[in-house]
């Protein structure tokens, strides 16, 4: 077997270079499709009646009238009399048309009644849940009564992060093509791989008729692994409509009730600690709601996982909403938030530096020189130690300016993945993948890793992924797509050029396992004057092409990736104390994340984590539900408020990229650097003007509230 | 979107010829930054939308007699661009200017901006003007009113205003040209704004059947400033607004106009700010008093007391910047 361990970073000519992505010219010119702008001959649109209401049960259905409604090809119920409906914006009728006027126009004609129910969509207030909170029992670690009892300080705190949606840049959908016993998707999705099985079961095809197409897609960040309901009524619609294709896509109000969210999280905390500032014990009592299902126990404390001394309770509180679906670093978030904002609060009562706090208790995480060394170095990016100042001591003016810290970890080992390469005869390379680049550049990693492995310049390799015509590979989520096909793609072309080695040993001769490939030639080791370029090389094939597999097993990724990384992130915020307005004037993130492919995408991963889950989820996004009506009332982009370009400050990126970190393999990024910056804002923010802002998004509302006194 | 019968008109009696007599039949579309997006929610559904892009003697805007005259359909970017505006309605400017999306100022118009509705989110879900359950029970007071009004709030309507420019023309004593096919009148734009008593009326004294002209500001040698508190830097509509004329005499104010923005189902013209000034110089301790004042009468709702102190800094922050002048 030959080694496919990476080569040493010295020698390395095209991974770790800073390449811009190979799709950015196309998708910056708008000439990239995303499979929302494919068009397929005969295509039909799909339009889809929602419920109303929060908690309903369908008594009666009538379509007669949209079946017969102009351009109507075909009616799909979805949710037919006798189902009960938990919430509002679930899919009650699909209907495909010839326009997408037609198809809406339909809607109107279709009569539903409902029996409403009492709905229950708030989740804050765990006094008003009653029997929609679910306990999930107590978890004891060690003494925690002892640990309260020996307590030089304790430190009780609440905190809350409220319940957000993925608001995708791509709405979610798809168009669908069921043509006999043939289905074809044009899909929006993480998964190409994975929507295949999940079509393939939903509508009892078998998995070889399916096929998945994508080559472009506009973010899932966790909410698009599946074919969905809307996907299968499509489907359904275009089996009916004699298989024309049928595209549905839904409407940004439709995406922001039903798409996906992340849980919400709320926890009265109470800490122990020394006087020294080592904390003794943990005590939480959390609840969450990611929607009728509940919300999951957020994994607290977070990072400072082996406090000696804990008790935690939780409670699943049910909502008629939505349900949950994976958010970038699934409930990592909302535990950082909860942690660390106590444990900012602790520093704060022992009038301690939380910078020394954090670093002193970092024996109880998984990583204690990781996080050390990476506070240190987010404090000197910072300037802490000249700028920092105790809570609340910013100096005169209505603006007051702060610093704060939070820590994170995150997995990303590579996914399962098979990669196949061919080398042709005329020397042109192909390496293929049914993977997806669901806007992360993963083309752009595959192509220069291949190009590595055979010596050649990035352009000679033509990735070709986003088609279920290739070899499986895994879903993109957990920050998993890196190391699994950088893994196999490094496997699939070391086997190939093996055998082009093979075919030229000859030629050359030399025996093939003292060649090499370098700089766009097939060489002998130590000798490189003798050798053939890759084109000559390549055209020993003759009339055969050279087709070879490489594949990521995750339990045996042979050093090729791994994962399990930390981060540390400082922000500095200015808060004008009269508004209550919150100003991002700069962050630093420090990231640990293996053998770095591409520095260039590594960084704008930690940049759009740090936008997207920090300064939008710190100031900015709630989705807002109307008790009275059961509705979400912010499902716009008018109030449902993400940042803009001036929003977010300056951003600073400081990836580790020391040989220790190197030697570690590739680890995924996508995730982690989305973590921290909530928290880093928020304990900023605190540090700024001196009180606890408990709740997120710290919008003026809260802030002044906080600084009043009372509750918002 | 339902479908509707689209009418081109060039010339401003063949537009008016297009209207209807009832809200709700007919629309007219401008730079339908708003029309659009309340069409699609089939918030609104008329049977006929009147495009008035081409007719040309809504737009220019002109220096005349009686003041600056400032055609309905001038978008905001042409009267943010105009340096006439800029010098001599630097209040205007200031409103203009916090619409910050280039694509909302190049197409949205001067008499979109006081036509468009408001953005209660409770009306924009389908719950009408006046934002009501099935049983006619007003849902703001015991819901989702973060951003609803502080002032003018004893119903039945609760939502605030969406005019950016409207404090802004209140406060210069601004006068709205209407005509409908059977002539024009004047309204001083204070008195454009009203405050609706039922889901089938306006929030605007326009009839059905007319359309804004456009806009006359009288001249005067005034300071002036607008103050917005917004939440994003990107596009966002002010949580509080304030816009203030002061007519100087020496040192001291010999007059002053005060109207707050998104405070109150109109704009809300503060009386007992102007009279807290009048006589005064303004400095941070007199601004601050007049802050004060203008909000002394707010009757915040269960979620919105932070607006009357964003109110009060708004009115403080327009004052101070109107006396300093023109950075």
């Amino acid at each position: 077997m030959p080694d496919y361990s990476w080569p040493p970073k010295a020698k390395r000519k095209v991974m770790g270079r800073r390449m811009d992505r190979l799709d950015g010219p196309e998708k910056a010119s708008g000439r990239a499709k995303y499979s929302s702008d494919v068009q397929r001959p005969g295509m039909l649109y799909a339009a889809i009646l929602t419920s109303p209401h929060a908690h309903a049960r369908v008594t009666s259905l009538d379509t007669a009238e949209a079946e017969r409604s102009p351009g109507v090809t075909a009616v799909e119920v979805v949710s037919g009399p006798g189902t009960e409906i938990q919430w509002a914006g679930t899919e009650i009728v699909a209907v495909a048309a010839a326009t997408e006027d037609q198809a809406r126009d339909a809607l109107r004609k279709i009569k539903v009644q409902y029996e409403v129910l009492p709905h229950f969509v708030k989740d804050e207030d765990l006094n008003k849940a009653g029997s929609r909170a679910r306990a999930a029992g107590e978890q004891v670690t060690g003494d925690p009564d002892q640990a309260f009892k020996q307590a030089d300080v304790v430190h009780e705190g609440y905190y809350g992060i409220p319940v957000i949606t993925h608001c995708t840049l791509e709405s979610h959908g798809g168009i669908m093509e069921w043509q006999g016993d043939q289905v074809a998707h044009w899909a929006s999705t993480q998964a190409l791989t994975g929507i295949r099985s999940d079509i393939s079961t939903s509508l009892k095809v078998p998995v070889g008729n399916v096929t998945v197409h994508q080559d472009h897609m506009g973010g899932g960040f966790g909410s698009k692994f599946a074919a969905d309901r809307w996907g299968v009524a499509a489907a359904q619609l275009s089996k009916k409509s004699g298989g024309r294709p049928v595209r549905v896509f839904l409407d940004r109000a439709t995406e922001l009730q039903i798409g996906g969210v992340r849980p919400s999280a709320y926890a009265k905390v109470r800490l122990a600690a020394r006087k020294d500032g080592t904390i003794l014990g943990w005590e939480s009592q959390s609840w969450a709601s990611g929607g009728v299902g509940g919300g999951g126990r957020p994994p607290i404390p977070y990072v400072y996982t082996n406090i000696p001394n804990q008790r935690q309770t939780h409670q699943a509180v049910s909502i008629n909403a939505q349900g949950a679906r994976a958010w970038r670093a699934p409930n990592h978030q909302q535990a950082c938030y909860i942690t660390q904002a106590a444990m900012d609060d602790l520093a704060a009562k022992l009038n301690m530096d939380p910078l020394e706090l954090f670093k002193k208790n970092a024996d109880v995480t998984a990583r204690a020189a990781v996080y050390r060394q990476q506070l240190d170095k987010a404090a000197e990016l910072i300037e802490w130690k000249k700028r920092w100042h105790p809570r609340g001591q910013s100096g005169p003016g209505t603006v007051k300016r702060g610093l704060g810290l939070a820590v994170h970890t995150w997995g990303g080992a590579g996914h399962a993945s098979q990669c196949r390469c061919n080398i042709h005869a005329d020397g042109s390379v192909e390496v293929e993948l049914a993977s997806q680049d669901i806007g992360t550049g993963t083309r752009t990693i595959i192509a220069q890793t291949a190009a590595e492995t055979l010596g050649l310049p990035v352009g000679a390799i033509k990735v070709k992924i986003g088609d279920t015509a290739f070899p499986p590979s895994g879903t993109s989520g957990g920050s998993t797509t890196v190391g699994g096909v950088s893994s196999s793609t490094r496997k699939a072309t070391m086997n190939a050029l093996a055998k082009l080695f093979e075919s030229v040993a000859d030629s050359i001769g030399a025996p093939a396992e003292q060649l090499e490939a370098v700089e766009g030639r097939i060489q002998v080791k130590g000798a490189p004057a003798k050798g053939l370029a890759w084109k000559a090389a390549c055209q020993k094939l003759g009339v055969k092409t050279i087709t070879e597999m490489g594949e990521n097993n995750p339990k045996q990724p042979g050093g090729l990736n791994t994962g399990g990384v930390g981060g540390a992130q400082i922000a500095d915020v200015s808060v004008d104390t009269e508004t209550g307005l919150v100003t991002i004037n700069k962050i630093v993130a420090v990231q640990d994340c293996g053998l770095i492919i591409n520095p260039k995408t590594a960084e704008s991963q930690c940049y759009g984590g740090m936008i997207m889950a920090g300064v939008c989820g710190a100031l900015f996004e709630e989705r807002v539900m109307d008790e009275q009506t059961g509705r979400v009332l912010n499902a716009d982009m008018e109030f449902y408020k993400l940042a803009g370009i001036g929003d977010i400050g300056q951003l600073v990126v400081h990836l580790n990229m020391e040989p220790e970190h190197d030697q570690r393999g590739v680890v995924g990024l996508g995730e982690p650097p989305s973590i921290a910056t909530i928290t880093a804002i928020a304990n900023a923010v605190t540090n700024a003007i001196g009180v606890r802002v408990t709740n997120v998004p710290l919008t003026p509302a809260r802030v002044l509230a906080a600084l009043e006194g009372r509750t918002a | 979107m339902q479908a509707f019968e689209y009418a081109n008109p060039s010339t401003l009696q063949e537009a008016l010829s297009l209207l209807g007599n009832r809200w709700g039949e007919v629309d007219v579309l401008a730079g339908g930054t708003d029309l659009l997006p309340l069409m699609k929610d089939e918030i609104h559904t008329p049977r006929r939308v009147v495009n008035i892009k081409n007719v040309k003697e809504l737009g220019g805007i002109q220096s005349t007699k009686a003041g600056l005259r400032i055609g309905a359909a001038v978008t905001l970017e042409e009267l943010l661009q105009s340096a006439l505006v800029r010098k001599t309605y630097p209040a205007l400017a200031d409103a203009a200017r916090g619409i910050a999306s280039p694509q909302i100022r190049n197409m949205g118009t001067v008499g979109g901006d006081l036509c468009q509705r408001p953005r209660c989110w409770y009306f924009r879900n389908g719950f009408g003007l006046l934002a009501r359950d099935a049983g006619g029970q007003a849902l703001v007071p015991g819901g989702e009113n973060q951003y609803h009004a502080i002032l003018g709030n004893s119903g039945p309507a609760y939502f605030v205003s969406a005019s950016l420019l409207g404090p802004a023309l209140i406060a210069y004593n601004a006068t709205v040209k209407l005509a409908s096919a059977s002539g024009s009148r004047d309204v001083p734009v204070e008195k454009f704004f009203v405050t609706p008593q039922n889901d089938s009326s306006r929030e605007i004294a326009l009839l059905p059947n007319e359309i804004v002209t456009g806009i006359v500001i009288p001249s005067a040698v005034t300071r002036s400033a607008t103050y917005e508190v917004r939440q994003r830097q990107a596009l966002d509509w002010p949580l509080a607004a304030a816009s203030v004329v002061l007519r100087m005499k020496g040192a001291t104010v010999a007059g002053a106009r005060v109207v707050l923005g998104h405070v109150a189902p109109t704009p809300w013209v503060s009386e007992e700010a102007a009279q807290a000034l009048a006589g005064k110089a303004i400095n941070e301790e007199t601004a601050t008093e007049a802050g004060k004042a203008a909000l002394a009468g707010a009757t915040p709702l269960s979620q919105n007391a932070y607006k009357v102190q964003l109110a009060r800094v708004a009115v403080k922050r327009a004052l101070l910047q109107a006396a300093r002048g023109r950075a």
